[in-house]
C-alpha cells in the first residue's frame, strides 16, 4: 500500500484532535484529543521513517510515547485536583489566571 | 630672604587660626594677639623692603617656589611667591594700614562681645590679601582673591543680628561672584592660550597671542576688577557694605581690598597693552564710575555711604589711569597708596565721630563737632584736604598726575577722559566739603533718641586717635615724598614700564585747572551748606538728587533687569519643563500603559484561546516556511 495514505490518516487524526482541543470543554476529552494529536504525529514519524528508510522517526516515536506517558500522569493529576476543588471538569471554568 | 615672603602670609593666617579656633580662653587677649601678628607681618614687610632697597632696580624682584601644588601631566600649578616693587608697595600698604586699623579696632570694638572673632576675621583678611599680592601665578592670586571676598563677606555681616547687615553681606558676596566668574574664565583662557598661568611666562609671551584672545582675557579681567573694586556695572554692593563695622569699611572697603582690581589690571599690564579695545573699555568704566560715585556721594546723608561713594569714585580714577596703559600704571598705584592713607583716615574719623555720637550716621544730626572732637576734626580735616587735592597734600600730587595722564592719552578720547577727571575733581571737592561742613561746622543738630538718650560727643580713646594721626601724616606727606625726584615713578618703572605720552595741554595748565575746579567745588558747597543752616530733615531735592540718594537707581535697575528678568526666565523654563518635557515623558508612559492594557486583554484565562494562538502561530510558521522554500 502507498505509504502516503498513512500520512493522510495522520493528518486526519491530527485535525480531529486539534478540533477537539479547541471545541470541547470537558478536560478529560480535551486531554484525550491531545493524546490523539500526539499519536497522529507518531504515525507520521513512523511513516516517514519507512519512506526514507532510516530509523530516526521510529526512535522519536518511542520518545514521544515516553513523554506522553509522563504527561498523562501529570495531566490527570492536575485534572483530578481541579475537579476536587471546583466540582467540575470544564476547562472554561478554570479561567482564573488572567488580568 | 625669599623664605620671609611666605612668613608674611603665614603670620596673620596663624592669627586667624588661633583666634577662630582658640575658643573663649582667648577672649581677653585675642585682640592683642591679632594686632601683634598684623604688626609682625608689617615688620617682615619692612625688613623685605629694606633688603629690596639694597639692590638695583632690575634685581629687586624676589621669586621663590614653595611647593608643587597640582602636578598633573601638562598642568602644573605651583605655590610660589613673587615680590617685586609692585607687590612690595601693596605689602607695605596692606600691613601698615592693616596694623593701624587693628590698633584702632581695639578701641572701637572694645565693648563688642564677639571681639575675638572680629580680629580673627581681620587677620584672615590680611592673610588673603597678602597672598593675593605676593602670588606668582594667577591661580594662587585667585585663591587670595576668593579669600578676601570671604573675609569681606564675614566682616560686612559681622553684626548679623541686623537683617540689613546680613543682606548686605550676601549682596556683596553675590555681586563679587559675578566678577570672580570672569576671573576664573580668564585664567582658563590663559591656560589654553599660554599653557601656563604663572605671571612670568604669561606676561612675557602676551604679545605672541592674537589680539582677539588678549582682548577676551583682558575684558574678563576687567569684569573681575569691576566686581572686586565696585566699578560700574558691578558697583551696587559697596554702599550696602557700609553695614559692617567702620574699621572694616576703612581697611577692606576703602584702603585695600577694593583696590585689588587696580592691582589685577596693573599686574596684567602687558595683556592690556596688547588689547586696545579692552583698554578703551577700562577707561570707560573708570570714567563712568568716577562720576557715578561722586554724584552718589553728593546726595548721601549717611556719612559712611557718602564716603563709600567717594571710594567708588577714587577707584574710578585708578581704573581710568590703569586703562591708559604705560602712561598711567604708575599713577594708578600712586593714587592707590595715597588714597589708602587718606580714605582709611577719613573712615576712621567717621568711625570716631560715630563712636562719640551713639552710632548715629546721619550727618544731618551732627554739626559743630569740631569743638568736641579736636583730634578727629584735625585728622579728618587733613584727610579731607588730601582727597580734594589741596595743593601740597597727597591727593593733589596723585590725582593731578592722573588728570594729566588722561589728557596725554591724546585725541578726542584724551579730552573726554581728562574732562571727566576734572569734573570728577570738582564734584569731589563739593561732596567732601559738604561732609566736612555738615559734620564739624555749623550749629549742633543732634537730639535725644527715642529713649531720651542724648549723645554726649567726646573724643575717642588713644588706641583710636593714634592710628588716625599716623594716617593723617600719610595723607599730608605721602604724595609729596613720592613726587620728590619722581621717586615713586623710578621705583615702579622696572615692573610696570612708563611712557610720557604727548599731552595737548601743559602740566602747569592741568594743575591750574585742577586748583580752579577745586575752588569752584568748595565754594559751591560752602554757599549751599556753610552759609545757611543745614535742615535736620533732608529736603525733597531735585530729580537728580533723589536718584542719587537711591544710588542712581542701580538697585532698581538690577531689580527690574536682573531679578525680574531672572524670575521671568525661570517661570518660562518651568512652564516649558511642565508642558514639554513632562508632556513627552508622561505621554510616552500613558501610551505604553494603554497599549499594555489592551495587550493584557488577550490573556483571558481560557485554555482554548491560547491553543488557538498556538495553532495560528504554528500555521503561520508553516506557511512562511513553505513560501520561503518556494522562493
Amino acid at each position: 500500500m502507498n505509504p502516503v495514505n498513512y500520512l493522510y490518516l495522520a493528518a486526519l487524526l491530527f485535525t480531529i484532535g486539534a478540533a477537539g482541543v479547541l471545541i470541547r470543554r470537558n478536560a478529560i476529552v480535551v486531554f484525550m484529543c491531545v493524546e490523539l494529536m500526539l499519536n497522529a504525529c507518531n504515525l507520521a514519524f513512523v511513516t516517514f521513517s519507512r519512506m526514507h528508510g532510516n530509523l530516526d522517526g521510529q526512535i522519536i516515536a518511542f520518545f514521544t510515547m515516553v513523554v506522553a506517558a509522563a504527561e498523562v500522569v501529570v495531566g490527570l493529576a492536575i485534572i483530578m485536583t481541579i475537579f476536587r476543588s471546583r466540582h467540575s471538569a470544564s476547562v472554561d471554568d478554570a479561567s482564573l489566571l488572567k488580568l | 630672604m625669599e623664605n620671609l615672603i611666605g612668613l608674611l602670609v603665614v603670620a596673620p593666617l596663624l592669627g586667624a587660626a588661633l583666634l577662630l579656633c582658640g575658643g573663649r580662653r582667648l577672649d581677653k587677649s585675642g585682640h592683642w594677639i591679632g594686632t601683634l601678628l598684623a604688626a609682625a607681618s608689617f615688620v617682615i614687610g619692612v625688613v623685605l623692603f629694606a633688603d629690596m632697597l639694597g639692590r638695583d632696580g632690575e634685581q629687586r624682584a624676589l621669586h621663590t617656589t614653595v611647593f608643587s601644588w597640582v602636578p598633573v601631566g601638562g598642568f602644573q600649578a605651583d605655590v610660589g611667591f613673587q615680590l617685586d616693587q609692585l607687590s612690595m608697595t601693596f605689602v607695605l600698604l596692606i600691613t601698615g594700614v592693616g596694623t593701624l586699623i587693628h590698633l584702632y579696632s581695639v578701641g572701637y570694638m572694645e565693648h563688642d562681645e564677639k571681639k575675638r572673632r572680629f580680629f580673627g576675621y581681620l587677620n584672615l583678611f590680611l592673610a588673603a590679601m597678602l597672598l593675593l599680592v605676593v602670588a606668582d601665578n594667577y591661580l594662587l592670586l585667585y585663591v587670595g582673591w576668593e579669600g578676601v571676598g570671604l573675609a569681606s563677606y564675614l566682616l560686612i555681616g559681622f553684626w548679623q543680628h541686623k537683617p540689613s547687615a546680613a543682606t548686605a553681606a550676601k549682596k556683596a558676596f553675590i555681586v563679587n561672584r559675578v566678577g570672580d566668574v570672569g576671573l576664573s574664565i580668564a585664567i582658563m583662557l590663559m591656560f589654553t592660550t599660554f599653557g601656563t598661568f604663572a605671571f612670568g611666562p604669561v606676561l612675557e609671551s602676551a604679545g605672541d597671542a592674537g589680539e582677539g584672545k588678549l582682548t577676551a582675557v583682558a575684558l574678563l579681567l576687567l569684569l573681575a576688577a569691576c566686581g572686586k573694586s565696585a566699578q560700574v556695572p558691578l558697583q551696587s554692593w559697596l554702599g550696602d557694605a557700609m553695614e559692617g563695622p567702620t574699621p572694616v569699611s576703612a581697611l577692606i572697603h576703602a584702603a585695600t581690598m577694593v583696590t585689588a582690581g587696580v592691582y589685577l589690571i596693573t599686574r596684567s599690564g602687558s595683556i592690556f597693552n596688547g588689547a586696545p579695545d579692552a583698554q578703551l573699555a577700562v577707561v570707560t568704566v573708570g570714567a563712568v564710575t568716577l562720576l557715578f560715585g561722586a554724584i552718589v556721594g553728593c546726595a548721601k546723608d549717611d556719612i559712611k555711604k557718602a564716603l563709600a561713594g567717594s571710594t567708588m569714585s577714587q577707584i574710578g580714577y585708578m581704573i581710568l589711569a590703569a586703562g591708559l596703559g604705560p602712561i598711567g600704571y604708575v599713577f594708578a598705584i600712586m593714587h592707590l597708596v595715597t588714597h589708602g592713607f587718606f580714605k582709611a583716615g577719613l573712615f576712621l574719623g567717621a568711625g570716631s565721630v560715630m563712636h562719640g555720637m551713639n552710632d548715629e550716621v546721619d550727618m544731618r544730626r551732627y554739626g559743630g563737632l569740631r569743638k568736641y572732637m579736636p583730634v578727629t576734626f584735625v585728622t579728618f580735616g587733613l584727610g579731607y584736604l588730601a582727597i580734594i587735592g589741596f595743593p601740597g597734600l597727597s591727593g593733589f600730587f596723585s590725582k593731578d598726575k592722573i588728570i594729566e595722564a588722561a589728557f596725554a592719552k591724546g585725541g578726542t578720547e584724551g579730552w573726554i577722559l581728562g574732562g571727566a577727571a576734572l569734573l570728577g575733581a570738582a564734584i569731589t571737592a563739593y561732596y567732601m566739603t559738604r561732609v566736612m561742613i555738615m559734620t564739624f561746622f555749623g550749629e549742633k543738630r543732634w537730639q535725644p533718641d527715642a529713649e531720651g538718650n542724648a549723645p554726649h560727643p567726646h573724643e575717642s580713646p588713644r588706641t583710636m586717635t593714634i592710628p588716625m594721626v599716623v594716617l593723617a601724616f600719610g595723607s599730608v606727606f605721602a604724595g609729596g615724598l613720592f613726587s620728590v625726584n619722581d621717586a615713586f615713578l623710578k621705583w615702579l618703572e622696572p615692573v610696570t614700564g612708563h611712557s610720557h605720552g604727548n599731552s595737548p595741554v601743559s602740566a602747569l595748565t592741568v594743575t591750574a585747572a585742577t586748583v580752579v575746579v577745586l575752588v569752584v567745588g568748595v565754594a559751591l558747597a560752602w554757599f549751599q551748606y556753610g552759609r545757611r543752616p543745614v535742615p535736620a530733615t533732608a529736603p525733597r531735592g531735585s530729580l537728580l538728587t533723589r536718584a542719587a540718594r537711591r544710588d542712581l537707581l542701580q538697585d532698581d535697575f538690577n531689580h527690574v533687569v536682573l531679578v525680574r528678568g531672572g524670575e521671568h526666565l525661570t517661570r518660562s523654563l518651568v512652564y516649558v519643563d511642565h508642558s514639554l518635557v513632562d508632556g513627552v515623558v508622561n505621554g510616552t508612559a500613558a501610551s505604553v500603559g494603554g497599549l499594555s492594557g489592551r495587550i493584557a486583554k488577550l490573556q483571558n484565562g481560557y485554555a482554548r484561546s491560547y491553543a488557538v494562538s498556538m495553532f495560528g502561530g504554528a500555521a503561520v510558521l508553516i506557511v512562511a516556511t513553505l513560501l520561503m522554500r518556494a522562493v
